[in-house]
């Protein structure tokens, strides 16, 4: 919801603590997932997912959630989808060129990546969204791809000089 | 030879238009930021082939874009028929690139749905199908025939167009009504090129039908043929390629031969000196991956060129 | 550079070490010099020589021609089209790319045809919403955005591989670009932002129109302290104002324009409206070249390229050089 969602951007120091939390939770959950079988796991984790980052943020489920490194604020909500905002075409108030009555994505994301402790994220390069990822649970993928210790986290480049 | 009435500039639709076989030949674009693999591979059919297809996102993979490529055909004086897939582009795209490539002289277009992104190599790009092929036939038509986009804003001058649909012949069953190629040519299809279709019986079945519909007059049937290299590749469309027929007695002449590639050259001369006996056949569409020189060499044995100028 | 033949503007140059093309713009930005380019509008046509009529104007006072990308959300010829057009006489361009319409599968075919049909720029944009369009129920794509646009282009001419890996036998050499905004919200980030789309791989930069200078100075400053001017050329964009009421449907109805209530106030005030624009513009260009930072200007004025081309001449900035008409384009003209 758009007013929630606008919360969560204000308090997006408060997300990133529970985030941290959460991710911690779900890599080391990471062995009983293996065993229970991420298969079985995906679609009850996804609707899960979806009820509560739907709420928080309005959540797309786009299957490769960078919220830590927008600052709370989703990339899906702008109607261009950028993951490397803003846009040139802000309007002076700050809303967005296409929906004048929302406000930009992309301001309210830098805006709160300031309130971060990690706000420099946002400074990553974003890799475009695989879009055969839609609606998979970003939550799972996390577990897994952090749990194992494999590679590191795919969906971003080098960090900007 | 007045052209008048003539859709495009193009000597595609000249041959079609004067009733003698076509004969049109494909090429794909390179994986290359430079004119001359593209060049090399279709140089060979220049003077053989009517008309060379530019392939648009073959395999929905990326290579050098269409419309540049058959820019490049065109300079080179080989006339191309510039596929148009609906999957990676969205109307305002696929408009701009009608209009580019009436300003570069390509006369010719195919419009086609393309292949799916499962079998890409970047299967999670985004798939656009903003419009169909159907709609995107009509949007060329209304551009070459009354000068407006859909917007209703005028171009003037108008784009000269040759409009190209694909179409798979199948063996009708009883009852079966040819809707979608009816709606094809209803949108604005003056051509079509069709799927490999080496089974001339269920050929002539299809073509009865479509005749039985009005269908056969309406529109230029180039029928889609090739030089098989084996018995392999010949299996491994059927089994790959919606729509294909390769009745199994030719897969078997292959397998049988010690040389299957000239086995494969001979039997499509044979099955094009076949088609330009049948009534309701326009012309041939020749398909080999990276055979453009088998192409050229059997356009050039099976002396169907050398017919038009005897006639 | 010159080797005493004459070359077309758009014709490869000897290639350069340090050099990501072998274009024209880039060798004018590299040796130092202010970089002038100009927009080339594409008109409402299926016909070359309207293309070729536009661009007569521009060739000789600008470096470079932009080729627009079915600006405003307007269907026109598409810039691969424009561009190939162009280069086969001779011009210098540079084509623009809208993340709009097509998805990573076309733009990355339209990168190596633009390439192997001379062009030496690329300029990659996010593009406006399909809203501000005479087609609105276009189905808008943004499949990238103008940074993974940016890396998708380095990515082939670098390591001479598509996205997914496969490979390019002849890379596109190409001089990549980026837009910038610094005049719209957030203004304080935009500095920061600029850095990512340099990380990204722009070597050049063109600006929004800039009629607020104090606002551009204060951008400049940013982008210098954090290394941005040295690892990028910027070209602040500019254009003449018809009148105070145009710059007033400007600012309400194409995205990103900031025109501050002075420069309003000043053409109201104005005799002449229409001529104050004019001379609006070329005061700016005058104040604007003297930032420092600064590698060149853009000039853009929709479908009124005799105006551009007066204004270049009249500012003086194309003093220390003189570009050339193409020779196959002024053989088009007489032949036409």
């Amino acid at each position: 919801m758009y007013a929630v969602r606008l919360w969560s951007v204000r308090h997006a120091r408060l997300m990133e603590r529970l985030y941290e939390a959460l991710e911690r939770t779900l890599v080391a959950l990471d062995p009983a997932f293996r065993r229970i079988g991420y298969e079985r796991l995906a679609r009850p984790v996804a609707a899960v997912e979806r009820t509560v980052k739907g709420l928080l943020f309005d959540c797309k489920m786009c299957g490769r959630c960078v919220l830590s490194s927008t600052g709370m604020s989703c990339p899906m909500n702008c109607p261009k989808n950028l993951r490397n905002g803003p846009c040139g075409g802000v309007r002076a108030d700050g809303h967005c060129e296409v929906k004048p009555a929302m406000k930009c994505v992309w301001v309210q994301a830098w805006a709160g990546a300031g309130r971060m402790a990690n706000g420099g994220a946002i400074l990553d390069l974003q890799q475009p969204v695989e879009h055969s990822l839609q609606g998979s649970s970003a939550w799972l993928r996390i577990a897994r791809e952090k749990g194992a210790g494999a590679a590191p986290a795919a969906g971003t480049t080098g960090k900007p000089a | 030879m007045t052209d008048h009435g003539a859709h495009s500039h193009g000597r595609l639709e000249g041959v079609l238009r004067r009733g003698q076989f076509a004969l049109t030949a494909e090429t794909s674009p390179p994986d290359a930021a430079a004119p001359a693999p593209l060049l090399a591979r279709a140089h060979c059919l220049m003077g053989l082939a009517d008309a060379v297809n530019v392939t648009d996102g073959a395999g929905a993979r990326a290579h050098m874009g269409a419309l540049a490529a058959a820019a490049l055909l065109a300079q080179a004086a080989i006339e191309p028929v510039l596929q148009f897939t609906v999957r990676d582009r969205n109307r305002l795209a696929l408009q701009g690139d009608l209009l580019g490539a009436a300003a570069l002289g390509v006369p010719n277009i195919l419009c086609l749905h393309g292949d799916d992104l499962a079998r890409s190599d970047q299967p999670e790009a985004k798939p656009v199908y903003d419009i169909d092929s159907v709609t995107l036939m009509a949007t060329a038509r209304r551009l070459r025939d009354h000068g407006t986009l859909p917007s209703g804003r005028p171009i003037e001058p108008r784009p000269r167009l040759f409009i190209g649909a694909a179409d798979a012949p199948i063996d009708p069953p009883a009852g079966w009504r040819p809707d979608k190629l009816a709606a094809k040519v209803a949108a604005g299809a003056d051509f079509v090129q069709t799927q490999f279709c080496f089974d001339l019986p269920l050929l002539r079945r299809y073509l009865a039908a479509l005749a039985d519909h009005g269908l056969v007059g309406r529109v230029h049937i180039l029928v889609g043929i090739g030089p098989l290299a084996s018995a392999k590749a010949a299996r491994w469309m059927v089994a790959n390629l919606r729509g294909v027929h390769i009745p199994e007695p030719f897969i078997e002449r292959l397998e049988r031969s010690s040389d299957p590639r000239a086995e494969g050259r001979r039997l499509c001369i044979e099955l094009l000196q076949e088609l330009a006996e049948i009534d309701g056949v326009a012309g041939a569409h020749l398909m080999a991956p990276r055979g453009e020189a088998a192409i050229a060499e059997t356009i050039a044995e099976s002396g169907l060129l050398a017919r038009r100028s005897a006639a | 550079m010159n080797d005493g033949r004459l070359v077309d503007p758009g014709d490869p140059l000897p290639p350069l070490p340090g050099h990501s093309s072998r274009g024209r713009l880039e060798r004018v930005l590299r040796s130092g010099r202010f970089a002038v380019t100009a927009e080339l509008n594409p008109p409402d046509s299926a016909d070359p020589r309207d293309v070729y009529d536009r661009a007569l104007v521009l060739s000789e006072v600008c470096d470079a021609i932009n080729a627009t990308d079915a600006s405003g959300a307007n269907t026109h010829m598409s810039s691969v089209g424009i561009c190939s057009l162009l280069t086969r006489v001779g011009y210098a361009v540079i084509m623009q790319i809208s993340c709009r319409d097509r998805n990573r599968i076309a733009i990355q075919g339209d990168v190596l045809g633009a390439a192997a049909m001379g062009v030496a720029n690329i300029l990659c944009l996010t593009g406006d919403g399909v809203q501000v369009g005479d087609q609105p129920g276009a189905k808008p794509v943004f499949d990238l955005d103008s940074i993974s646009l940016l890396q998708t282009i380095r990515t082939m001419r670098d390591e001479r591989r598509f996205l997914s890996g496969r490979k390019i036998t002849v890379p596109p050499q190409v001089f990549i670009g980026a837009a910038a905004n610094p005049f719209v919200p957030p203004e304080d980030e935009r500095a920061r932002h600029l850095g990512k789309k340099i990380a990204a791989g722009a070597q050049f930069i063109q600006t929004q129109y800039c009629f607020d200078v104090p606002r551009l100075r204060r951008f400049m400053m940013q982008a210098r302290d954090r290394g941005a001017t040295e690892k990028a050329f910027i070209l602040v964009g500019v254009g003449p104002l018809a009148s105070a009421r145009a710059a007033r449907w400007m600012r309400g109805n194409v995205p990103g324009v900031h025109v501050p209530d002075a420069v309003i106030d000043r053409l109201e005030g104005a005799a002449n409206q229409k001529r104050e624009g004019k001379q609006l513009c070329i005061d700016l260009i005058q104040e604007i070249r003297e930032i420092e930072g600064v590698a060149g200007v853009h000039v853009m004025a929709y479908r009124q390229e005799e105006l551009v081309s007066e204004i270049i001449t009249a500012s003086g900035i194309m003093r220390d050089r003189q570009p050339r008409l193409p020779r196959r384009a002024a053989k088009e003209r007489t032949a036409s």
